[in-house]
């Protein structure tokens, strides 16, 4: 049996693009690729088809102005930058802007079915952030719709290569709950294939490839409190940096303003930004409206200043501004969490969301049925008659590997990156909404920079070096073989604490620098876990294996936030609570040299004359110096101001 | 190069218990199957009696005996004609449509669900392994012919149609005397067993139009609902109704027994029918 | 408020396996699941289950708890009293992997056999016009979130492991109405539902339903009205004479795609 335990053996598959991940952006990219002829592998860590974006509720943003015809990509653009608080690559929120439309639709045109507006067309909602209705959705599934789809649309082509080979499997492959812990290159530094093991049998496995597109996800298993699930222990995001390429914007963790926090053992769970797009509000124990007093500076103009002209809002957008409910959410989640502080939270440390006092139950039941249900079952509580107590959970990463806006391509020749692995396209805070179409429009994109890069590179394929295959099975066998050691559950428990302490929605300079330390401590305990048992699906093996993941995202994240000294978007310093417009300027770059981590400032790509000219100068100054606007068609009203 | 080797052939998890349910899974089969089998054995016994089934005078005639078309049924009973000549009671007064309520009942969606689990055990209760080493559902005869409700269906609206007839005479008693010997002036008049009659006939009508082939043929076929606005509207109504199609099954099971007790114990005049006008 | 439950887990592999007793501390509010990552995190490290979401979004964590399948990260402990004994085992429709985990591939070859989603070629995307009352059915049926719980709990194939080369199971029965009833879709799935998919194996008894945690009325509404229109097509009287007047040809149905089975 310790043979077994311990073999070596390893299965080999050959394809042209490999694409780890099997959520929304992955199966997208992997579509594409397959759609340019390329035989494609689809890896996952889950079951097809449950990958996290099974879990988005709210809906895709896209500006098709279903709803309201005054939306286009413009606005949609503006919406997003300011959402990111200008950090946001440009050129990727363009494209994301006028690309999400026609990525929805195919995705209607492949089989997906969402809520209908009167005259027969996709139904869009509003959200946080958005000037106008623009999620389209399912109801509070959308995410399921989207993941469904495009497993279907898989399916789809594999029937395609039914009829024509035969063997459906013959040029698009999905291997489930097989996770990848090293990607490969050759000597000339490109990728030359994929290194994991197959959860199921605990078999090791190689993919040769020349092209590897991340579509891994996030890393909310790295903090306690988290709307994410298991599978988010940044994964690609170490394996990109163990690759050589880099990672930016790591500071940016966005903190959901709602999430469950009663039940304990649910605590975290999300609570979809919809129950507030749909009406509902928030209310401390006092049972006051408190986002009013919270609304910034530079968001005075767009948001309603009295309950009256909130509440006119959701029927008469035109001549109204929005609820403050609906800013962006880090403003919301720091909202919340002043007023948790100041001592007006619930009696199990959150605020009210109240929905059933707006709104029927007729109307709560078919917009928010998950919800409804979600309640039910897991916390006794009926959304339709009573509040729900909600406070802030760690939610999704805005930093990511740093591409090339047009072809999701890492700078590691043949490695690409999208989804919410990639990094740039949010800036320093990412709109509801706008992660799913992120997925489609840099999915299509990835496949694409993928089959590119596969057609210039000709005959010659890389290939893949022995010796770090066999450093890449050493490591992976090392906690089964160590026998004796820390359970890696206990570690891992620790460090999501830590980080959720320390370097949580708000951050100190002594606090992170604590954090860093201990994840230094961390590190040690990690080298040696043990995690005694089989090979096959045994699950203490796994997270042993993850944690060299989640301690390298936790070391970059920890790192980003203590240089950064301001406050923006996902990054809140208690110390430096003011945004800067010299550190807008600057991106914060990660790498990997030997084991040590090393940080850059990066300047950060200036907004095209045509895009700058989409705001006006007015609402720019709060943001940028007077020399990055000297080309805004206003750029003289600036003048005659001083 | 690719090496696959397969991998190794996996069974289920060998687990001897029958099933792990630690409820009393059972009671729902034994109560069905005890309550069908009370039905049945009373429908049988009365439909073969031959006796009091019609309260003359009342003009109430009992559901199992609708329409009375043999040579024997009394007159008054008898509305539609003696369709065969008088013989004894082997075959049923109503032999045209007993038949037929009863493929209705016997092939309709809930009834069949209802005794594969209480009689025939496929399943008991749901996770409970079933007795049988081999299964292959509606797929042969003769289960297949169930796919032939359809067909009852369409009877089964006619047969409304001719309780709906027995209703209407329900309340129009005639001049004949009474099994109790009173005489009642012809014309519009009813009782409490005409009321029993009516709400037996609407849920009768209820029971029909909740059906799941009437859920079909209504508007459940098409695809556009937004093409024909009224057949969607009758579907959703239907619909409505047919979320109620198990409750209705029993309470029909019931309500007929009823009437056609109550019917019974006044043809054989063990009290007056309750009269209320004429 | 915790305390202590008394469990009793299937764990081994496809080979062999049996119940083992275990006491894991249980708090307030918490699931199934909850308390099996306890175990795993204290007593037994190499316990496999399989989850994702914890929030019954995902359909990973299908279980059988007390006999009843279930989703554990749905499966409230206060629903069990303090003293009672929890069996926990893995689905048995399905061969198992390890402890809780059960090889689901069965599912996923079904699922490649039905042609899939057919719109007409010449509506380009974005030209869709649907009306919600025209997609509100195919959408109840869109709410799956694949947990195959109905697949395992449905006896025809439970009870008779003969039975999966010929039925497809409810969930992808209801794939087929799903699209059936989808109004952009053109192909006729009516012939195959019977004849390759064994809709006729089912005997709506509607366990699928009663197990659905997404309250899908899978037998009402899709598996039924399939039977019904498979039943215009071929068993009903006034439809066979309907076409025998017209003299209309019989459609022929969209054929299944073949399978590597
Ligand atoms: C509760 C919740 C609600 C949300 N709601 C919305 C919303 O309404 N609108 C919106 O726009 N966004 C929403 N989001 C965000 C959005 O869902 C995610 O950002 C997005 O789905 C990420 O998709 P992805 O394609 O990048 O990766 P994922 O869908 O997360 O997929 C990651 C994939 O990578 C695989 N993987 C990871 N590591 C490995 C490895 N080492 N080897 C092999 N495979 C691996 C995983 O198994 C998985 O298949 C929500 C997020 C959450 C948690
Ligand atoms: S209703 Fe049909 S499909 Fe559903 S469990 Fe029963 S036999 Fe299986
Ligand atoms: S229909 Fe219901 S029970 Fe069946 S797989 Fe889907 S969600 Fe699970
Ligand atoms: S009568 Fe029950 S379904 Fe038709
Ligand atoms: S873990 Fe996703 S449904 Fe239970």
């Amino acid at each position: 049996m310790a043979d077994e335990t311990t073999s070596t053996e390893i299965e080999r598959y050959s394809y042209d693009v490999v694409v780890i991940g099997a959520g929304g952006s992955g199966l997208r990219a992997a579509i594409e690729a397959r759609s340019r002829g390329l035989k494609t592998a689809i890896i996952s860590k889950s079951l097809f088809g449950k990958a996290h974006t099974v879990m988005a509720e709210g809906g895709a943003a896209a500006a098709m102005g279903n709803v309201n015809p005054n939306d286009n990509w413009q606005v949609h653009f503006r919406d997003t930058m300011r959402g990111g608080k200008f950090l946001n690559n440009p050129r990727m929120a363009e494209l994301h802007a006028k690309e999400a439309p026609d990525r929805i639709w195919e995705l209607e045109a492949w089989g997906a079915v969402f809520d209908r507006t009167k005259d027969g067309k996709i139904s869009q909602r509003n959200f946080g952030g958005h000037e106008y209705p623009r999620l389209a959705h399912v109801g509070d599934r959308t995410g399921l719709e989207m993941i469904r789809t495009l497993q279907q649309r898989v399916v789809a082509l594999q029937q395609a290569d039914s009829y024509e080979f035969g063997d459906p499997e013959a040029r698009i492959r999905v291997f489930a709950e097989t996770t990848i812990t090293r990607l490969l290159k050759d000597p000339a530094g490109r990728i030359a294939g994929a290194f994991g093991y197959i959860r199921d049998t605990g078999k090791f496995v190689l993919f040769e490839a020349p092209a590897v597109v991340l579509a891994t996800g996030g890393i909310g298993r790295t903090f306690k409190v988290t709307s994410n699930s298991w599978e988010y222990s940044g994964d690609g995001h170490a394996l990109a940096l163990l690759a050589g390429a880099k990672l930016m914007n790591m500071e940016f963790v966005q903190f959901h303003p709602t999430g469950m926090v009663w039940p304990p053992s649910v605590k975290g769970i999300l609570v979809t930004e919809s129950v507030r797009g749909d009406g509902g509000i928030l209310k401390n124990s006092d049972g006051k409206r408190f986002m009013f007093d919270y609304v910034p500076d530079v968001f005075r103009a767009q948001y309603a200043e009295t309950e009256e002209e909130a509440d006119r809002w959701y029927t008469d957008p035109d001549h109204n501004r929005r609820p403050p409910e609906l800013l962006p959410r880090d403003e919301v989640a720091r909202s919340i969490n002043s007023e948790i502080k100041a001592g007006r939270g619930t009696p199990h440390g959150g605020v009210y969301l109240d929905i059933a006092s707006r709104r029927t139950p007729e109307y709560i039941l078919t917009r928010l049925p998950s919800m409804h249900h979600q309640f039910k079952e897991l916390a006794d509580v009926d959304i339709t008659k009573e509040p729900m107590e909600i406070g802030p959970t760690c939610h999704y990463v805005m930093g990511g590997v740093e591409v090339d806006p047009d072809s999701a391509a890492s700078s590691v020749p043949g490695l690409f990156a999208v989804g919410e692995v990639s990094g740039g396209m949010h800036g320093s805070n990412r709109l509801g909404g706008n992660s799913l179409s992120d997925l489609v429009v840099f999915g299509k994109r990835a496949g694409d920079g993928a089959a590119d890069y596969i057609s210039a590179l000709g005959a010659a394929r890389p290939a893949v070096v022995q010796a770090d295959l066999d450093t890449a099975v050493t490591e992976a066998l090392a906690p089964l073989r160590r026998g004796e050691g820390e359970s890696p559950y206990a570690v891992h428990a620790e460090l999501q604490q830590r980080m959720n302490d320390l370097v949580g929605l708000i951050r100190r300079e002594d606090e992170v620098k604590t954090a860093l330390s201990d994840l230094e401590k961390f590190k040690e305990r990690a080298a040696i876990v043990a995690a005694p048992g089989e090979r096959a699906y045994n699950p203490g093996w796994h997270y042993a294996i993850d944690l060299r993941n989640m301690l390298l995202v936790a070391e970059c994240v920890a790192m980003a936030a203590l240089e950064r000294q301001e406050s923006r978007g996902g990054h809140t310093r208690d110390d430096y609570p003011g945004m800067s417009p010299e550190w807008r300027k600057v991106n914060l770059i990660l790498s990997l040299h030997g084991d040590k981590i090393e940080m850059v400032h990066q300047p950060i790509p200036s907004l095209r004359p045509d895009l700058l000219d989409l705001f006006e100068v007015s609402e720019l100054k709060k943001y940028m110096t007077k020399e990055e606007l000297a080309g805004h068609r206003q750029a003289a009203a600036l003048e005659e101001e001083h | 190069m690719t090496q696959v080797s397969d991998p190794p052939a996996r069974t289920r998890a060998q687990i001897k218990e029958r099933t792990l349910r630690t409820d009393p899974w059972w009671n729902r089969g034994r109560v069905v199957a005890t309550l069908l089998t009370i039905w049945v054995a009373y429908a049988t016994v009365r439909v073969f009696t031959g006796h009091w089934y019609f309260a003359p005078g009342y003009n109430y005639l009992t559901p199992f005996y609708s329409p009375c078309v043999s040579g024997e049924c009394v007159p008054g009973a008898s509305t539609l004609g003696h369709w065969i000549p008088a013989i004894p009671p082997i075959i049923p007064y109503a032999f045209i449509s007993l038949p037929f309520v009863l493929g209705f009942r016997l092939t309709c969606y809930y009834y069949r669900g209802a005794y594969y689990r209480a009689f025939w055990r496929s399943p008991a209760a749901c996770a409970v392994r079933e007795p049988h080493a081999t299964y292959s559902g509606e797929t042969k005869l003769p289960l297949i012919a169930f796919n032939l409700h359809r067909f009852f269906f369409y009877m089964a609206v006619i047969i409304s149609v001719l309780n709906t007839w027995d209703l209407v005479n329900a309340f129009w008693p005639t001049t004949a005397v009474t099994p109790d010997g009173t005489h009642l002036t012809h014309g519009f008049g009813f009782g409490i067993g005409s009321l029993i009659i009516l709400a037996n006939v609407v849920l009768l009508w209820a029971y029909t139009l909740s059906c799941h082939s009437c859920r079909h043929i209504t508007g459940g076929r098409l695809k556009h609902f937004s093409k024909h606005p009224v057949r969607y509207w009758i579907w959703n109504q239907i619909s409505k109704l047919n979320k109620h199609h198990m409750a209705l099954a029993w309470t029909t099971l019931t309500s007929l027994m009823v009437t056609d007790l109550y019917i019974m114990l006044v043809a054989a005049n063990a009290f007056p029918d309750l009269r209320i006008f004429n | 408020m915790g305390y202590l439950a008394k469990l009793r887990v299937w764990r081994g592999d496809a080979g062999s396996g049996s119940l083992q007793d275990y006491k894991v501390e249980v708090n307030e509010g918490e699931v199934v699941l909850d308390v099996l990552h306890r175990l795993q995190a204290t007593q037994a490290s190499d316990l496999a289950i399989r989850w994702n979401c914890k929030a019954g979004k995902c359909g990973s964590c299908s279980m059988e708890i007390n006999g009843m399948p279930r989703l554990g990260c749905m499966t409230r402990m206060s629903t069990f009293t303090e003293v009672e004994t929890l069996t926990i085992t893995p689905m048995r429709t399905f061969p198992v992997i390890r402890d809780l985990v059960t090889d689901v591939s069965f599912n996923y070859a079904k699922a490649r056999e039905i042609p899939s989603f057919t719109p007409d070629p010449s509506v380009k995307p974005g030209e869709f016009r649907m009306r919600q009352e025209d997609v509100n059915r195919s959408q109840e049926f869109r709410k799956c979130i694949e947990c195959y719980l109905c697949q395992n709990t449905c006896h025809v194939i439970r009870d008779h492991e003969e039975n999966k080369e010929s039925f497809a199971g409810p969930r992808f029965l209801m794939r087929i109405a799903e699209l059936e009833m989808h109004p952009a879709d053109e192909a006729d799935r009516r012939d195959i539902a019977q004849e390759d998919f064994g809709l006729g194996y089912c005997n709506i008894t509607k366990c699928c339903t009663e197990v659905c945690p997404e309250h899908i009325k899978i037998t009402d509404n899709a598996l039924i009205p399939m039977k019904e229109r498979i039943a215009g097509r071929k068993y009903d009287p006034l439809v066979w004479l309907g076409s025998k007047i017209s003299m209309r040809p019989k459609s022929k149905g969209t054929p299944a795609v073949p399978g590597k089975r």
